[in-house]
């Protein structure tokens, strides 16, 4: 199990060598994304002036306060509390996010399917697992709300954020077909018939 | 004891907000207690952060989580208690968007076809109000819960029948708890109604999931099956995060009502671990705030 800092945008290399288990701390640059945002990037057509390529993001819809621009808020947003939103349901968009925009690491909580798993071996990416419902620590990971995009879609817009320290993350899906939640799941079917015996059922 | 609207509104944003930023005691005590007994690696780290996490928000008083949720309301009217009733739920409905854009939170609310955010965390039929009445005199309660969607995904119904037994409704819970993994963000509270109408049993369902740690079925064959329940769905191994561990739940709580002869209905109801809830009693005192 190694630990890992890596400044963002990263390069295929930076990815390839991290194995579910390792430890991540990003720096610099993380976008954040979600349902909304990626239904009508990849169900709608719309385009991003924002680049991806090589970057990481997070599942999140972050709560914000509106504000006058300044350095500090250059987006005019100054961040209250920003988190992670369960993965799962954005499973068929990893796979066009890193074909399409580039991407190369999604952070989440929860996991992420097989499909995602596939692109992870085939274009070169990870999935790292933050702990969802830890918000209030994480905004302290978070530095400014750069920009923002496609913002009618509000809170579901596409945010770019300034990072400092962001993690540790765990590395729970790898580029190599790697999966803690597989692992965990093949552990709870093993026991299935146990715990139901152990409440007088039979299966 | 006449309910003044004004309190009611007040009392209604200064919940949302409060719920959002600070757990429980029952909850606090509860992650001590999975924190003192888990023994993988990767799930102790997990639960020493998301206690890390509970004190980061009180000290920077900001929110727990950022999911603000579907905002809930459960209103509980003593005996002797004069109110507008229609008022009443007015003037939650203004306490409810009044926190949402004054603080200002997520509005995590949309209309379910047009998707349309009117970022108030209100929309139709949303805040989510229920009433209830009690023989406690002049006294007026009202208990807030943001329930977060990751675990409200988290929810299921089976309509089993007589010839499934309880065997079927335990059946159901372990293979849900499975199903649901790490996307429910365990450790949760597994709710559980058996019995009733569909919309009644997926109710208590609910009502299981926000339950106090700690409390107990009223009806010894519910509680019964909560001990059996809650060993169960922590032998399976899902652990904090569905990352692994011993700490799937709190507990799992169950509810029951009566049901009919030719039905045997199930309901799962996920809370995660951002257990949050607020309560405030209005009383001719006053307002005091609590859990």
């Amino acid at each position: 199990m190694a630990a890992y800092n890596i400044k963002m945008p990263c390069m295929g290399e930076d990815v390839y060598k991290l194995r579910i288990g390792d430890h991540v701390t990003l720096q610099d640059a993380l976008f954040g994304i979600r349902d909304a945002t990626q239904i009508q990037m990849f169900d709608h057509g719309r385009e991003t002036r924002l680049d991806l390529t090589g970057h990481a993001v997070i599942h999140t819809a972050p709560n914000v306060r509106r504000v006058d621009p300044s350095n500090s808020c250059p987006a005019g947003y100054e961040s209250v509390c920003i988190g992670t939103t369960t993965s799962m349901r954005m499973e068929r968009f990893t796979r066009p996010l890193m074909e399409r925009n580039g991407v190369r690491i999604i952070i989440g909580k929860g996991g992420l399917g097989p499909e995602s798993s596939q692109a992870f071996q085939d274009l070169g990416g990870v999935y790292l697992a933050i702990i969802g419902g830890t918000a209030a620590l994480e905004t302290t990971w978070i530095k400014r709300i750069l920009d923002v995009d496609m913002d009618d879609l509000n809170p579901e817009s596409l945010w770019q954020f300034e990072i400092a320290d962001f993690g540790p993350l765990l590395v729970a899906m790898d580029s190599h077909g790697g999966s803690l939640y597989e692992a965990v799941n093949l552990t709870a079917r093993e026991r299935r018939a146990a715990a139901l015996a152990s409440m007088g059922v039979e299966t | 004891m006449n309910i003044d609207l004004e309190t009611v509104e007040e009392t209604a944003k200064a919940l949302y907000i409060r719920a959002l930023k600070v757990l429980p005691d029952d909850i606090k005590q509860g992650f001590t207690r999975l924190d003192s007994s888990e023994t993988d690696a990767t799930g102790k780290s997990i639960l020493a952060t998301m206690i890390d996490n509970i004190e980061v928000a009180e000290e920077t008083d900001n929110l727990l989580c950022q999911d603000t949720g579907i905002p809930i309301y459960n209103v509980t009217i003593g005996c002797g208690v004069e109110v507008d009733g229609w008022g009443l739920k007015q003037a939650i409905r203004r306490g409810c968007a009044r926190a949402t854009r004054e603080y200002p939170l997520r509005s995590s609310v949309v209309h379910p076809v047009t998707r349309e955010n009117e970022h108030t965390s209100c929309g139709i039929r949303v805040p989510v109000i229920n009433l209830d009445f009690s023989n406690v005199a002049d006294e007026l309660e009202i208990e807030m819960i943001p329930k977060g969607s990751g675990s409200e995904n988290g929810s299921f119904l089976k309509m089993c029948i007589p010839a499934d037994g309880i065997a079927g409704v335990k059946t159901f819970v372990i293979d849900r708890v499975m199903e649901a993994g790490g996307k429910v963000c365990p450790p949760t509270i597994v709710g559980v109604g058996v019995g009733g109408t569909s919309d009644l049993c997926a109710h208590l369902a609910k009502v299981a999931a926000t339950r106090e740690l700690g409390s107990a079925c009223a009806d010894p064959e519910g509680a019964k099956l909560e001990a059996e329940l809650s060993a169960a769905v922590n032998s399976l191994g899902i652990g904090p995060q569905g990352l692994g561990g011993d700490s799937t739940a709190f507990a799992v709580h169950v509810e029951i009502a009566a049901t009919h002869i030719t039905m045997n209905p199930v309901a799962v109801n996920i809370q995660c671990h951002s257990a949050r809830r607020a309560r405030a009693t209005i009383t001719p005192v006053g307002v005091e705030f609590g859990f």
